[in-house]
């Protein structure tokens, strides 16, 4: 598995008109610039794609930073 | 899930209708130009169209059904069955399938009947006319598929009124004995019943005096109890998690080859979502994945005929093809076939 830090700059090409250097695995990726529930899909399809793991609703919800979310994908691909 | 086949079949003819009158995302007022933008550029959606007060979904099925008898030569008497899916039907009752035997004019001995399913229902519809026609007692048939899903969406709900336009199409099965088999994979879960919904208006909840209310569920999505509602995430999770594994085992168990196919004609539902799928199947080749959203958004069970003949008819006309179909959504209802076509009639878009 890829470090922390490597996952969120993968994820940061993801998105739309965002500098990667804003985005750390500290930050809460709702408040990455521009964020719009239109990003929840699109994070769900790049965890799918690059690591086979699906995000539920519930996931969403309960995490705040990128580090949450890569902690989930760590999880859930044991 | 179910795998199953049809044999006898030939599709012998696709129109498909528009209204005329086109909505851009990009002039969506409800949210921010940023938002616009983002919105186009992640669900593909430029366009849709929208029929206008009056125009229902059978007259959006009427038009083609109509000129492509007209265009087959059929004589409406050989005509033996008409099906219509829909979720969004003229009236709760009767059904469309009946209102259009009528207005069509065919013989009373016509079967007619509806089928209330949405985004799968292009691939159910096709597994249950051809089995009415596979024995061979019933010869012709129409399956007529469209909805206007405008008509329950709210202006003010960001997360469904951008996504839906309206269509309405025609399909004609013939009973050949000389037609190759026809492969079905079809599934269901209720489970998922509330993630595309309309919560008021029919029987379990009726019409309320909450029912016209609009309350704001998070912000940028208000809608009433009468509108559809859509759980994004949800339905985005149950397409991954089931269409791949759906379309994988209909071409092991058919011992047909994805490198055989010619096109790949998927349900519309957003350009992230099929795109998803297309690279859980591995379809490396993306000129066989056909794409209409762009220019009508998700038109429900339409979508998939509507970009058969919008976007391949040249090949459909002039050649034989093996198409694999699927459909996936509300329901949640899923299905896909592999159905291999002879060269066939595709009229061109009918603008109403």
């Amino acid at each position: 598995m890829i470090s922390a830090e490597e996952f969120t700059n993968q994820l940061v090409t993801e998105f739309e008109d965002v500098e990667p250097n804003t985005v750390f695995p500290d930050t809460n990726y709702r408040e990455i610039k521009n964020w719009s529930s239109m990003y929840a899909l699109i994070i769900i399809a790049f965890i799918d794609a690059n690591f086979d793991v699906q995000l539920s609703a519930d996931d969403l919800k309960n995490t705040q930073t990128v580090r949450d979310l890569y902690a989930i994908v760590c999880e859930k691909m044991k | 899930m179910s795998f199953v086949t049809v044999n006898n079949i030939s599709l012998k003819g696709i129109a498909a209708a528009v209204p005329s009158v086109k909505y851009s995302n990009l002039d969506y007022s409800h949210v921010t130009v940023e938002e616009r933008e983002l919105f186009i550029k992640t669900t593909g959606i430029k366009e849709r169209r929208v029929a206008p007060q009056g125009m229902s979904t059978s007259d959006m099925c009427y038009e083609p059904a109509k000129q492509l008898i007209e265009k087959l030569n059929w004589n409406k008497e050989d005509i033996d069955v008409v099906i219509m899916v829909t979720q969004s039907p003229d009236y709760f009752i009767p059904g469309s399938a009946v209102i259009l035997q009528d207005r069509l004019g065919l013989k009373k001995s016509c079967l007619a009947f509806d089928i209330n399913l949405g985004c799968s229902g292009y691939v159910y519809g096709l597994f249950v006319l051809g089995n009415l026609i596979s024995s061979g007692q019933l010869k012709k048939g129409l399956l007529l598929v469209g909805d206007k899903s405008t008509v329950s969406t709210a202006f003010t709900d960001k997360s469904a009124y951008p996504l839906f336009g309206d269509a309405g199409s025609a399909t004609a099965l013939e009973f050949d004995e000389n037609a190759k088999t026809m492969y079905f994979n079809l599934a269901s879960d209720g489970s998922g019943k509330d993630a595309i919904n309309i919560e008021h208006g029919g029987s379990r909840n009726g019409i309320q005096k909450d029912t016209f209310d609009l309350i704001e569920i998070e912000p940028g999505i208000a809608r009433e109890k009468r509108h559809l509602k859509l759980n994004g995430i949800e339905i985005f999770n149950f397409a991954l998690r089931e269409v791949s594994p759906n379309v994988n085992e209909l071409y092991a168990k058919s011992n047909q080859s994805m490198a055989d196919t010619d096109y790949f004609v998927f349900h519309q539902a957003n350009k992230l979502i099929n795109e998803s799928v297309r690279k859980k199947l591995k379809i490396a080749d993306v000129s066989k994945v056909l794409y209409s959203l762009e220019k009508y958004g998700n038109t429900s069970s339409a979508s998939i005929p509507l970009t058969m003949i919008t976007e391949a008819s040249d090949n459909l006309i002039t050649k034989s093809n093996n198409l694999c179909l699927c459909g996936f959504g509300v329901g949640y209802s899923w299905g896909s076939a592999l159905i291999h076509t002879k060269p066939f009639i595709c009229l061109p878009l009918i603008e109403l």
